[in-house]
């Protein structure tokens, strides 16, 4: 630090290039750190374990609401189903697991369960797709989630089919996503 | 500018402005730096959902497992088939009940998979932490807000 006399005033030099240096250091740091990522939520789902072949009957247990999700070999959505009903859309589905919702149990959904039966192929997208359309949906206000169903399940894992494109005959119109 | 003498130049430039800055930059990356996104691999596209909005309370001895969309499973850092996964997640569940002294089946596996990975290698990978005793999954999306 250097001091220097002008008249009688005392001039005071900092020496700021270290502050400087070290301020820069740490921006470099924290862009090369900097990963942006958008926000993440989950859904639960309730997967109980296997139950024995032998020993004490199961509970019974209330029947779930079956959802069939088929897909055409290369993954995509081919076919929306709730129990024998085929479902044009997920907005559909919606429509109708809201109605489901509302007779057995209220608008809460408590107690209802429901079953998620899809093709091994798949595309994992279309299971949110799903779980979009049956847990719940946001409320007028945007920021309200309003719960209809939070008991979901996976039926047993069906087993990855070896079919060729040709095997396959796609219904005339795809469910929309 | 006046140069007084040429033999002794003083120049002086205001570096307030430039401090100002610089703070304000450091301040912005710090807010930003997110130290919970050690888990979140860029390798992954999650898919969307309105519902999928982030949950004020932390999960309860959360264990990630990321699925890639060529359905190979990444956990602790290791890329792996999800049969190979097998034995990584018992390392998980011992160290679990042996250093924690916790319950596996308060455990919760978190599952990041990538939008485009057939459904059944989840089932698979849900399938197989089942086996390994842990009972509670939530399937991770990415918010998307309306």
């Amino acid at each position: 630090m250097k001091v220097n006399t002008y008249g009688g005033f005392q001039r005071l030099f900092f020496n700021m290039t270290p502050m400087i240096d070290v301020c820069f250091q740490l921006i470099i740091f924290f862009m090369l750190t900097l990963r942006l990522f958008s926000p993440e939520g989950d859904f639960g789902i309730t997967m109980p374990l296997a139950l024995p072949s032998s020993g004490n009957p199961p509970m019974i247990e209330p029947t779930p609401v079956k959802i069939r999700l088929t897909a055409y070999p290369d993954g995509k959505l081919s076919g929306i189903q709730l129990g024998q009903r085929s479902m044009n859309s997920f907005a559909h589905l919606h429509e109708q697991v809201r109605e489901v919702s509302n007779m057995q149990s209220g608008p809460a959904g408590a107690g209802t369960e429901v079953e998620l039966d899809c093709d091994y192929n798949l595309k994992f997208r279309y299971i949110v797709a799903a779980l979009n359309a049956v847990t719940g949906y946001v409320a007028n206000d945007k920021e309200t989630i309003v719960r209809l169903i939070d008991k979901i399940k996976f039926a047993p894992p069906r087993k990855p089919e070896n079919k060729t494109d040709g095997d396959t005959a796609p219904p005339a119109e795809p469910p929309a996503e | 500018m006046l140069w007084r003498n040429r033999s002794s130049v003083s120049a002086d430039p205001d570096l307030t402005p430039l401090i100002d800055c610089t703070f304000q930059l450091v301040v912005f990356f710090l807010l930003t730096l997110n130290f919970s996104s050690d888990e979140q691999s860029e390798l992954i596209r999650l898919p969307s959902s309105e519902l999928a909005k982030p949950s004020e309370g932390a999960l309860e001895m959360p264990v990630t497992v990321q699925i890639l969309a060529s359905g190979m499973v990444l956990f602790g850092g290791d890329t792996m088939t999800p049969e190979a996964f097998r034995g990584p997640l018992r390392r998980e569940r011992d160290s679990i009940r042996s250093v924690l002294g916790r319950d596996v089946k308060n455990a919760t596996i978190v599952i990041r998979a990538d939008q485009d990975v057939h459904t059944g290698v989840v089932q698979e990978v849900i399938r197989i932490c089942q086996e390994t005793d842990f009972e509670r999954f939530v399937l991770r999306a990415k918010w998307k807000r309306q």
